[in-house]
């Protein structure tokens, strides 16, 4: 479409870029990858070679198999970081809709108030944190880190979101009034539909960090049976030995999950259907 | 019969006043037409009118009852949207029902309205069509036909031209006027377009900082304008304006004559240099320059004037208007 800005050094120089750019962040992972395949001496011998006939060894992911309940830690993570994302985008859109849709007194306030929760990290409060929910008995439980989750993620969804609400034509919601629609179906099947990139934005943003997060489920919930597989990857590392391998291991098994979730939210910044309802 | 009455309507938003003491009525099967300049207020007494907003103060009543506390779905009103605000996951069928369905009518009867309404607007081979595939003067079809199947006392149309490309306009509007012929239901319609004004309205009725200036049929408003607003509104190219002082040395008058009652003449009052020639074809109009004072004149057929040309224009006096220094029509 912009065929007359096209330059055959600046496309080179711009993917040249962006591989460059690919490479650094993927070398890590790789990393990662090809040495969970190696055995313990040639991890350190040749950190950067690849598995071969001699260096091949299963033997982390068999001690990750073996000790704990891996299935269980996958599990956890994954009803944690579901369940949260889940809260996050239905309170935080329903919170960004009212002050983007309705005037009442105070509306600007609580949009301050609400933003005030970007600039201050949760984690100062976890003292607090801790008192709530020992005092709830919540501790040990998969539900105080959904709260907590949703209760970090909140702040920063409402702030995005309210922003593209603004932008959904007041036409399209008028027509639903006049003709009978309440608030609620105006809201789940006109509004939401037309927000979704939005929504998929704040969902990959709040999911990786809820996935990989150590210090909550460290805290809150460190009972055998709600550790998340981060907090479970962490009996290979000791203070005097550490088990490479299952680390290596278990960090390559925990990518999976993260990326079909993504895959999946990352479809629906596609927008399709919305074009053609107003214009 | 009254389909709408508005008595002493205001409206503010905080500080400001849009709409000031606003009375209107509206007989059964009338067409009238809210035109004013950008900012005048004539979409928001129409968004009071559907119940979209709230009137600060002041009465709206439609077909004889108070709909105040009403909401939009139950007064029996019909809106036609500017961006036409189809629902994006529906069909052209799934639009145009859905109101209906809201209602809790009997499918018959939704599947015979929309029928109906589809043939009435050519729109039968787009009906299982999603908004995204069709055009824009379909889009605004489809919009018109989910108005039609409420069966409306009152339909509402908010500038639904103003998105449409000349052609389509002209024979979009043709539809409209022809649509309240079959119908004979009341009709609101507001546009900011003097032409779309005058072709449809049985009355109009002209707004500016949220108060009315006039209301009237066009002609009788075209005619017999209250104030100068109204006189430079209506009309194309518009009335012109220029000191009597001109005319007669010491009079602090204004007065307006339209580019039309304009004409050539060797004695004529006005000694004008011509700075601009638009050939139309059927018309020629001719921008000139009266000492400081622009003035348009409407010439019928086809006249070659240079740019620079010095020119008489004279007018007939019962074709000029008179006004004061607020603007006020003097008789």
């Amino acid at each position: 479409m912009h065929k007359a800005r096209t330059n055959p050094f600046n496309t080179m120089g711009m993917h040249g870029a962006l591989i460059l750019y690919t490479l650094i962040a993927l070398f890590p992972v790789f990393v990662i990858l090809i040495n969970s395949f190696k055995a313990r001496k040639a991890i350190f011998r040749e950190p950067l070679a690849l598995p071969d006939s001699d260096s091949f060894s299963l033997i982390g992911y068999q001690t990750v198999m073996r000790q704990g309940d891996f299935f269980l830690y996958f599990q956890n993570s994954m009803i944690v970081t579901v369940a949260s994302l889940f809260f996050i985008l239905l309170f935080g859109a329903m919170a960004a809709y009212a002050l983007a849709e309705y005037r009442f007194k105070g509306n600007l306030l609580m949009g301050l108030y609400l933003a005030l929760g970007i600039m201050i990290p949760i984690r100062i409060g976890t003292v607090a944190i801790l008192e709530m929910m020992v005092a709830t008995g919540l501790v040990n439980t998969l539900w105080a880190l959904i709260l907590v989750y949703t209760a970090q993620g909140l702040p920063l969804a409402v702030f995005i979101l309210s922003e593209f609400m603004r932008q959904v034509s007041d036409d399209l919601k008028n027509a639903g009034r006049i003709d009978g629609l309440s608030e609620y179906t105006i809201f789940f099947r006109l509004v939401l539909p037309l927000v979704r990139p939005a929504m998929a934005t704040v969902a990959v943003f709040n999911m990786i960090p809820i996935w990989n997060d150590l210090w909550f489920p460290l805290i809150l919930a460190p009972a055998e049976k709600t550790k998340t597989l981060t907090l479970g990857s962490q009996v290979f590392i000791g203070q005097f030995v550490t088990d490479w391998n299952a680390v290596l291991s278990a960090l390559s098994m925990a990518i999976l999950p993260v990326l079909i979730l993504y895959v999946i939210f990352s479809r629906q910044l596609i927008r399709g259907i919305t074009s053609g309802a107003v214009k | 019969m009254t389909a709408l009455k508005l008595t002493n309507v205001n409206k503010s938003f905080g500080e400001v006043q849009v709409l000031q003491d606003i009375n209107l009525e509206v007989e059964e099967g009338e067409f009238v037409v809210f035109v004013g300049p950008s900012g005048c207020g004539k979409s928001t007494l129409l968004r009071v009118i559907a119940g979209l907003e709230d009137a600060t103060s002041g009465e709206v009543t439609i077909d004889e009852q108070v709909v105040n506390q009403t909401p939009p779905s139950k007064r029996g009103i019909a809106m036609v949207f500017q961006t036409y605000a189809l629902y994006p996951h529906l069909n052209v069928r799934g639009n145009m029902s859905l109101a209906l369905k809201q209602d809790k009518q009997p499918k018959a009867v939704i599947e015979e309205r929309v029928a109906t309404a589809s043939r009435m607007l050519n729109l039968e081979p787009y009906i299982d069509r999603y908004p995204s595939e069709l055009s824009g003067g379909q889009r605004q079809r489809v919009a018109i036909g989910r108005a039609i199947v409420r069966e409306p006392k009152l339909f509402l149309f908010d500038e639904p031209l103003s998105n449409l490309d000349a052609a389509l306009r002209m024979n979009t509007r043709i539809e409209i006027a022809n649509l309240h012929r079959q119908l004979g239901t009341s009709m609101i319609y507001v546009t900011h377009d003097q032409t779309e004004a005058m072709t449809l309205a049985d009355k109009i009725v002209v707004l500016r900082h949220g108060q009315v200036e006039q209301i009237g049929s066009p002609m009788e408003l075209y005619n017999n304008p209250t104030n100068q607003f109204v006189a430079g509104f209506l009309g194309s190219p518009s009335m012109n304006f220029f000191p009597a002082g001109l005319v007669h040395a010491g009079d602090d008058r204004t007065i307006g004559v339209r580019p039309e009652n304009l004409y050539l003449t060797d004695d004529g009052v006005l000694d004008a240099e011509v700075s601009h020639v638009e050939q139309l074809g059927a018309d020629t109009n001719v921008v000139a320059q009266v000492d400081d004072h622009q003035i348009t004149v409407r010439l019928f057929g086809q006249h070659f004037i240079e740019e620079g040309q010095n020119l008489r224009f004279g007018f007939k006096p019962e074709n000029a208007y008179h006004f004061d220094r607020d603007g006020l029509r003097l008789r």
